[in-house]
């Protein structure tokens, strides 16, 4: 035995504080990075983001060598490793069993739910920084390479359109690591939610009339797709609410329900 | 102090838990002996909120567990040495603790210390270690808060002869010191050697609570003779019943003393008497869990 044995016990203890959120938020941070998975996610986060910028430079004609270009070659990998490390901060607990020390050092599921969305919302928007800086790296190197004239075409407001288009991706997935609490059942589910859904919503636009004016109000990725074009009217906005609140704030809703209560094993 | 009371869980129609109550007093070790699927685990994953109970409660200290501010402060927890990332290492798991509760990142190696975890095998991933480091790992998890309470599932399994005895020494000296320890075993030595209060619990029902004395006094008398048979017989004509017990002795629930006095006046030389206990508190787990064991009853 070590030192804590020589202390004498029984002592008066000062009642401990509850553990703030603050700290939850950033341990639950730190989870994100400390595992092999976890640290190789957020590096191809930067990898792919240098890829995508090598590939523009080196394949897109001269023409198109311009912010906007750059900026979508990046988001492209981003949106969908972003979900994947928003499903695996939620899954781990369950497929891993950590959960098990997780909600016994903080006995509230859902304020490390929270702390979770809280982390993985923050690593979303840091990313697109980083994306940001990297595209403009890109395309200061680039129109160098190639002596064209550079073209800064991208908003604030369009890149904050990117921004909320790509943590909603990331809430999906989110959501979808909540409610199938399981890593290789929740990226299966991305992949349709994300890949298969609006496959099949657009084939049915394309040869159903009814269906064609109806899938914005439908289609959550349809009416995402608003979102990467640059303009938001009032409209796009109502699609983007009313299949928000259905494809993601209700399973949402019923997964954290069913969370709460079922048993951590 | 740990406090449970009428606690049952329910499955469907199953019932895994079944209207139990007991207490684990500070210094005290309390073991918790029951079968495999008797219903430690569940108890315990109740007590620490993990499992929502159907009626019944459980409390630590007169506070729910998900009352608790701080819990890690007050109650180190050991459920299964296997539920950790395996992908993270063993300083990793232990700093995430540490963080959690706020404490002082000292306190990682002074655990790691504890528990006799080197440098090196601190920073392999927890993938890599055998089930005895996991469990050392689990132990310092559960202490590094300094808690007043420890609930422990199962933790000398996968531990070698010397961790067992370290295990054993370590929270014995916890106990002393006035912390409260419930720990299950399904090792009826291991419970006998470390405990002070015992509960035995089969098929979700508390079959035998009290303190290891008391159960042990219960527990009768082995005696052993080059002829069985005839010691068998002189003892049945003195209306003593006996049973032969497992390592081919006579077991029975006079106490010695009576069993001496009929055996020397039959002039039939003993190779063995005493109380027994060591075989007696085994012999008892196996009779009170023999209806409710999954290999039916033994002999």
């Amino acid at each position: 035995m070590s030192t804590i044995a020589v202390e004498s016990v029984p002592r008066t203890r000062v009642a401990p504080s509850r553990v703030p959120t603050s700290r939850v938020v950033a341990v639950e941070l730190q989870k994100m990075f400390d595992t092999r998975s976890g640290f190789w996610l957020m590096a191809s986060i930067v990898i792919t983001s240098l890829i995508a910028t090598g590939a523009v430079i080196l394949f897109a004609p001269d023409s198109e060598l311009t912010y906007s270009t750059f900026a979508a070659a990046i988001g492209f990998p981003m949106s969908v490793i972003l979900p994947m490390i928003a499903i695996l901060s939620v899954t781990s607990e369950w497929s891993q069993r950590s959960g098990l020390s997780t909600f016994t050092l903080v006995p509230h599921r859902g304020r490390v739910i929270w702390a979770k969305a809280v982390a993985s919302v923050f690593i979303g928007v840091v990313s697109m920084l980083v994306a940001v800086a990297v595209g403009a790296l890109g395309n200061v190197v680039g129109t160098a390479i190639t002596g064209t004239p550079q073209v800064w075409d991208l908003s604030v407001s369009e890149f904050g359109y990117i921004v909320l288009g790509n943590v909603l991706g990331l809430l999906m997935g989110f959501m979808l690591g909540v409610v199938i609490r399981n890593s290789a059942g929740a990226i299966v589910a991305y992949f349709v939610y994300s890949l298969l859904l609006p496959t099949v919503f657009g084939l049915l636009a394309a040869n159903q009339g009814w269906f064609r004016d109806l899938q914005p109000w439908v289609d959550f990725n349809f009416a995402q797709g608003a979102l990467f074009n640059g303009t938001m009217g009032a409209a796009d906005w109502a699609h983007l609410a009313v299949t928000g609140a259905a494809w993601l704030l209700a399973p949402l809703t019923i997964g954290l329900a069913v969370l709460m209560r079922s048993e951590v094993k | 102090m740990i406090t449970i009371e009428s606690l049952t869980k329910r499955y469907g129609g199953y019932t895994a838990v079944d209207d139990i109550t007991l207490s684990a007093g500070a210094g005290r070790v309390t073991g918790f002996l029951g079968p495999n699927g008797a219903g430690k685990s569940t108890t315990m994953r109740i007590l620490v909120g993990l499992t929502p109970p159907s009626a019944g409660s459980a409390t630590i200290n007169g506070q729910k567990f998900s009352d608790l501010p701080n819990p890690g402060l007050e109650v180190g927890v050991l459920l299964d040495a296997s539920a950790q990332h395996a992908g993270r290492t063993g300083r990793e798991i232990l700093t995430i603790a540490q963080r959690t509760m706020g404490l002082p990142s000292r306190r990682v190696a002074e655990m790691l210390d504890l528990v006799s975890l080197t440098g090196g095998e601190a920073d392999r991933r927890v993938r890599n270690y055998s089930l005895g480091m996991r469990q050392r790992l689990g132990i310092a998890a559960a202490l590094i808060g300094d808690p007043e309470v420890l609930i422990l599932d199962e933790p000398a399994n996968g531990l070698d002869p010397g961790g067992i005895r370290w295990m054993r020494d370590l929270l014995r000296d916890y106990a002393d010191r006035g912390g409260t320890v419930l720990l299950s075993s399904h090792l009826l030595h291991e419970i006998e050697v470390i405990a002070d209060d015992i509960v035995v619990i089969g098929n979700g029902r508390i079959v035998a609570q009290g303190t290891k004395i008391e159960l042990l006094q219960n527990a009768g008398t082995l005696v052993r003779a080059a002829d069985l048979a005839e010691l068998q017989g002189v003892l049945a004509a003195a209306g003593i019943s006996t049973s032969q017990s497992a390592t081919g002795a006579l077991h029975t629930d006079a106490d010695p003393d009576l069993v001496g006095k009929v055996t020397l006046a039959a002039g039939l030389p003993l190779t063995e008497l005493r109380a027994a206990d060591g075989a007696g508190l085994e012999e008892m787990f196996l009779e009170l869990t023999a209806d409710t064991q999954r290999e039916g009853a033994l002999a």
